[in-house]
């Protein structure tokens, strides 16, 4: 489980959350959206320890990683998979060495290791291309292989930051049904951090509204479509349009 | 003022962190292979050139000025040895990797930092200052020296070329120059320094490019402020530890 305490976290003097409180319960799927700048990727980067808030407390499974020992979070962050937006793939190794990366922290042999890569490359649809180098893939195809390595090592914890933005509708819409595939494969529990609203409908249990730097509230995707707080209508409006 | 404390401040603990990844298992052997390729084995070529150039005019300017004053070229091997063992092998060795080595560390490390490939690396578990930082700046420190003493014996013997060439000195006589009041200090002198300049550098490098920040534009900017940074430290560096090394009694 992870618990948000009352998180501050600032640049520059210029506040981006400015007291969030969330619990994220084991096995579940929840979204956070916002606009823009309003602070979502710092949120999940707070969450797997690669940013230290200025205020506040984030419990992982009961381990505070906000005063962790550099040993401690580095173990914490073992737990997580993370998904960046521009993909963060290792442009000096093949595709199977970025996949094969975080699992060699695990005394795996090269055969199982092999394996594994070669599995989760099936699971996003990618069989074969393990000798390519990211620069010859397509954005959509390095968003895969960056979910096949975020997921290789069966991470408690799936954070995903913007999987479909910059992709086409279609390619967007095959990342969405991965997530949802590999949720229910690996029984995970997930972070969609996304302004597509669409997306977050499909794959959450849970969806919470970020806006000048606070989560304004929780919704599921029921009440969402049926709300009148007027930034969860914004976005309601916002998709429609989209749509049409 | 404040901006440079907190520089200076955050490069030492960076020091620090990297030296306690050092001490830890375990090393990451087969980066430090291909590190020592990279840096040493392929830097060869122009570090031979640029001391081969610098042992030639060393002998031409020593030749030139010992005639002006005592009427003929002495001491040309002593002073061509003297000055590349002690202060001109360590230091152009080390300014020449600055420019090829140094630079492309920081830009490697910088970009990797600005297109999250750095966070990607704490996400799987792996800590990046062990697998990207202690090779380089352990592969530096041990290419360096070895560089230097390859540097230092071209640059001598094009040193020799052009005393015999221009100035008629038999290979015996300017041997036997090169030898005479060489002693084990001096050449222990310029094999700190390479070490200590090694340590200077490649921290520098490695530290620019884990900071990085502002994309492509920041990558340029710390790529430069690491050259900037580099020879400024090794510059001003090379006078207090010359002073030290002389005080300790170390050439």
């Amino acid at each position: 489980m992870i618990k948000i305490i009352n998180l501050y976290k600032s640049f520059d003097n210029i506040p981006v959350l400015q007291g969030i409180n969330l619990e994220i319960y084991n096995g579940e799927t929840i979204t956070i959206m916002g606009g823009s700048g309003q602070g979502k990727t710092v949120l999940l980067k707070n969450i797997v320890g690669l940013l230290k808030p200025d205020k506040g407390k984030i419990f992982v499974d009961d381990v505070d990683i906000t005063s962790a020992e550099k040993k401690v979070l580095l173990n914490v962050q073992k737990k997580f998979g993370y998904l960046f937006q521009s993909s963060a793939l290792f442009d000096s190794m093949t595709v199977f060495e970025n996949i094969a990366f975080g699992l060699r922290n695990y005394n795996l042999s090269e055969k199982e290791i092999e394996y594994r890569v070669k599995l989760y490359l099936s699971y996003v649809g990618l069989e074969g291309i393990e000798n390519k180098y990211p620069s010859e893939l397509s954005g959509g195809m390095k968003k895969r292989v960056a979910l096949a390595r975020a997921v290789a090592y069966n991470p408690q914890y799936i954070l995903y930051d913007e999987p479909t933005t910059g992709l086409d509708p279609q390619t967007a819409e095959t990342i969405t049904d991965l997530i949802i595939n590999l949720q229910k494969k690996l029984n995970v529990t997930s972070v969609v951090v996304t302004h597509d609203l669409k997306a977050a409908l499909k794959v959450s249990q849970r969806i919470a509204f970020l806006s000048n730097g606070k989560i304004v509230t929780i919704l599921t995707p029921q009440e969402v479509l049926s709300s009148d707080y007027p930034l969860v209508k914004e976005f309601v409006s916002a998709a429609i349009i989209k749509n049409i | 003022m404040k901006k440079i404390f907190v520089g200076l401040g955050r490069y030492f603990i960076f020091i620090y962190e990297t030296l306690v990844s050092l001490l830890i298992p375990p090393f990451e052997k087969q980066i430090f292979i291909y590190e020592i390729y990279k840096i040493g084995v392929k830097s060869l070529p122009v570090c031979m050139m640029t001391s081969f150039a610098v042992g030639m005019v060393l002998a031409l300017q020593t030749g030139m000025a010992s005639m002006s004053v005592l009427n003929e070229p002495a001491y040309i091997g002593t002073v061509v040895t003297f000055s590349l063992i002690k202060e001109l092998g360590p230091m152009l060795t080390s300014v020449v990797l600055v420019g090829r080595v140094a630079a492309a560390i920081t830009a490697e490390i910088g970009s990797m930092r600005v297109t999250e490939q750095i966070d990607a690396m704490y996400t799987l578990g792996t800590d990046p200052i062990k697998y990207l930082v202690v090779p380089r700046v352990v592969a530096f420190t041990f290419v360096l020296p070895i560089l230097t003493m390859i540097s230092n014996i071209i640059g001598i013997t094009g040193g020799g070329i052009i005393s015999y060439l221009r100035f008629d000195i038999p290979s015996t006589i300017y041997i036997r120059d090169c030898l005479d009041y060489l002693y084990l200090d001096d050449f222990f002198h310029g094999l700190i320094k390479s070490i200590i300049f090694g340590i200077i550098v490649s921290t520098i490098a490695c530290y620019k490019g884990f900071y990085t920040e502002g994309g492509a534009e920041g990558v340029g900017r710390a790529t430069t402020s690491c050259v900037v940074t580099s020879i400024v430290c090794l510059l001003m560096g090379d006078y207090f530890l010359s002073s030290l090394l002389i005080a300790l009694g170390i050439g």
